[in-house]
């Protein structure tokens, strides 16, 4: 044998690539095996130090992967096949790029001669992917493969996280070439995220702060993606300045929902409280949120007196919606640190005494307020139920979207950042029970939940086959209305209570399906039994679906019409068939 | 492109369209032109005019040059999301820099015989454009110019026989010693 041959950094592309995940400290990956990544697989079969978990479908392995990342801070790993299993990686990567999930996906590709051929499985996966990941690459040399690979994890990581693709065509993963470790000239020298704040932003921010008389502090999913020390800084600020504080679904969980400061959830279906401090205030400090149309309802009356600052590592963030008059660029733990340092020591905590009593009286509107009964479980109970009976426990909550994903942020309190895993930006039904996989993966000995509707659920459904194979015990618990909720409360208010397709005419029997998958099947009907249920659900130890059966028609309020201004919420007690024709008249356009 | 300050500019998204010209320097890597060409139809930007070549081989470096129409809101996002991609490294908006040379080359063919041929002809002298191919009932002109004389110099030959245009779109530099 040659001497070359003896060259440790002499391997296959398929060994470079289970390499580089050992390099990048990868433990656990999630992917589905086909013909253009066989000999992957043939790698990880001969190797113990990077795990794989087996999905049912490879949009279970994205989802899986980002609840991976988000529950941790790390960036979660799929792999995935040629033609149909990169194409049905599309939705999870949109997902993570809308919310900012640091995604590697690895992906088999035909052998480079066949690329264009039409051949079997293929299809133009950087192409379809380009638009829908942070950044993606198509490897045709093996001795690419160790830089893309190393500059794909620091994309992923660095920055404004998201989503990246590697495309590795078959033969690329036989070829032998050298690897190497990563290294600091793997990244395009054209890619160099801000991280510090400018100072002279920073210090007219402080001024605003310091002289504001009714501010509010807006934080978002960038603060927990920056880290613990941007919550521990944030939380300070909080603290130093007195301010109240709301947040974006995304950021539940930075701030604790039991601070005295804590205004709740802000947006379409945040509190009274929150909207309208957000729409009276004089000094906005956005952290690490970008003004969303869920978030700001009708643009040119957001916030009409205020002077906003916004913290964003994404210039692109920067008066994107809404204009601002202070945009500070960079990482907002980097910069929260900043803004508090000169803070103290060149401001003193405002007196805003009249603001926090304006803010109370608000609060006694007490907008998630509903009606309990005793003959059927209503959705917000159930919920309230559930974060009763899990409190202080080590819990992660995912959800699937609609009705259910947003009784979950109002009426479950997050007391620490990466214990919500949700699908914020996208809306992606089907990712609460993969994403619950990925959770129980990383974190074996927590509680982790996946808050569900009868609908989203059984997008991904064949996922429970994954949590029984892997033994995660994950609970999903399931607010079965019959119904597409959040379609048919939209359905009933702006389009004239006709219920078209929003109804599940055949649901599955979900306590035989649960056994059917080899899981653990519960079901409940009346209130008295829900807190022993729960009980039950928790002391399992095996996945369990839960099928909550709750008051059918119940809608999900308070609500800022579509096309309206955040103090033009309607509450609950104003829900009245009448008073809803009216806030909604004229916003049926408006989604 | 980075100074927070640049986000001052913005006005009102009622704003009537301004039209800039921007100059990209990207890495010459499979997929560039896509990625910059999918960011523009992704989020509804316009294109008046694209013209893309590599200018340091050694560096793998390419130019583009992109014309687009748009609120001075949408410029800005245009901007940041242009700079935001990873495989570029500047974007500069040479319409703001006030200082830079538009220059744009095209070839116009022209047929016709008698008074149309002479006056073509005539025309062409007077805007400085080459013949660069003749036939006894034809000419093809190569003229360069801003985009302004090139339409100027294709409408007055519309009546004289005007067949075909060819255009490179528009190619801009600053002014001075300086580079981007």
């Amino acid at each position: 044998m040659s001497e070359k041959s003896h060259d440790p950094n002499q391997m296959t592309g398929a060994a470079m690539i289970v390499r580089a995940l050992i390099d990048h400290g990868v433990t656990d990956i999630f992917g589905y095996p086909g013909g253009a990544v066989l000999p992957i697989y043939d790698e990880i079969f001969q190797q113990s130090e990077v795990q794989h978990i087996l999905v049912r479908h490879e949009q279970g392995a994205g989802h899986a992967a980002e609840g991976y990342a988000r529950s941790t801070g790390k960036p979660g790993v799929a792999l995935v096949t040629s033609g149909p299993g990169a194409t049905n990686m599309v939705t999870p990567l949109t997902d993570a790029l809308m919310d900012s999930i640091p995604l590697v996906c690895i992906s088999g590709q035909v052998p480079t001669h066949l690329i264009g051929n039409d051949a079997f499985q293929e299809c133009d996966t950087v192409g379809i992917t380009r638009p829908c990941t942070k950044h993606n690459w198509l490897v045709r040399d093996v001795n690419d493969l160790a830089k893309v690979l190393h500059e794909a994890f620091y994309v992923a990581t660095s920055g404004r996280p998201g989503p990246v693709l590697v495309d590795v065509p078959k033969d690329v993963q036989f070829a032998t070439g050298t690897y190497h470790p990563p290294r600091k000239s793997d990244v395009h020298r054209s890619y160099a995220p801000r991280v510090k704040g400018d100072a002279t932003q920073i210090r007219k921010a402080v001024a605003l702060l310091a002289n504001a008389k009714r501010p509010v502090i807006y934080s978002g999913g960038g603060v927990i993606n920056s880290g613990p020390e941007a919550t521990k800084l944030l939380r300070e600020l909080v603290e130093v300045t007195g301010f109240p504080i709301t947040s974006t679904l995304m950021g539940l969980g930075a701030y604790p929902a039991s601070g005295k400061n804590w205004l709740g959830m802000l947006g379409m279906h945040g509190t009274y409280e929150a909207n309208m401090t957000m729409h009276d205030c004089d000094v906005m400090l956005c952290v690490g949120a970008r003004f969303d149309d869920r978030i700001t309802g009708r643009v040119d009356a957001f916030s009409p007196g205020s002077k906003k600052i916004h913290i964003d590592i994404d210039p692109s963030s920067i008066n994107k919606n809404i204009r601002v008059d202070v945009p500070i660029i960079g990482d907002c733990g980097n910069i929260l640190g900043d803004i508090l340092q000169v803070f103290k020591a060149e401001a003193k905590k405002p007196d805003i005494k009249s603001w926090w009593q304006q803010i109370a009286q608000w609060r006694a509107r007490n907008s998630l307020y509903y009606k309990k009964s005793n003959d059927v479980i209503l959705p917000q109970h159930a919920i309230q139920s559930l974060f009763e009976a899990t409190r202080g426990k080590d819990t992660y909550i995912t959800t699937e979207v609609g009705q259910h994903q947003m009784w979950a942020a109002q009426f479950y309190g997050f007391e620490e950042p990466h214990r919500w895993m949700t699908s914020g930006g996208l809306g992606t039904m089907g990712y609460g029970l993969p994403a619950a996989v990925g959770v129980q993966v990383a974190h074996p000995d927590s509680l982790v939940i996946d808050i569900a509707g009868d609908a989203s659920v059984q997008m991904t459904m064949q996922e429970m086959s994954t949590a029984v194979q892997y033994e995660l015990p994950i609970k999903i618990f399931i607010l079965n209305n019959q119904y597409m909720g959040m379609v048919r409360q939209w359905q009933q208010l702006l389009h004239g209570n006709r219920l078209s397709h929003s109804y599940s005419e055949a649901l599955p029997d979900f306590v035989k399906l649960a056994e059917a998958y080899g899981a653990v099947g519960l079901q409940v009907h009346k209130p008295a039994d829900l807190e022993g249920a729960i009980k039950e659900m928790i002391s399992v130890k095996r996945p369990v679906l839960f099928d909550c059966r709750v008051a059918a028609l119940e809608n999900c309020f308070p609500m800022i019409p579509s096309g309206k201004a955040h103090n033009e919420m309607l509450l609950p007690e104003q829900a009245n068939d009448e008073a809803t024709a009216k806030a909604f008249a004229g916003g049926k356009a408006l989604v | 492109m980075n100074q927070p300050a640049s986000a001052y500019f913005i006005e009102d998204r009622h704003d009537p369209n301004e039209t800039h010209t921007l100059a990209v320097l990207v890495q010459n890597e499979p997929g560039v032109l896509a990625r910059v060409i999918g960011l523009f139809s992704g989020r509804g930007y316009n294109i008046e005019s694209l013209t893309v070549s590599e200018t340091e081989a050694q560096k793998h470096l390419s130019r583009i040059t992109i014309v687009t129409t748009g609120t001075p809101m949408v410029i800005e996002q245009i901007k940041h999301q242009l700079d935001r991609m990873i495989p570029v490294y500047r974007v500069v908006d040479m319409t703001l820099t006030r200082r830079s040379i538009e220059r744009e080359l095209a070839m116009v063919k022209v047929r016709g015989q008698g008074e149309h041929r002479v006056e073509a002809l005539r025309l062409a002298d007077a805007f400085r454009a080459r013949v660069i191919d003749a036939t006894t009932e034809s000419f093809v002109f190569e003229i360069t110019g801003n985009t302004d004389k090139i339409n100027q110099f294709i409408d007055l030959m519309r009546p004289l026989g005007l067949v075909e245009v060819s255009r490179t779109g528009v190619a801009a530099i600053g002014r001075g010693p300086e580079g981007m």
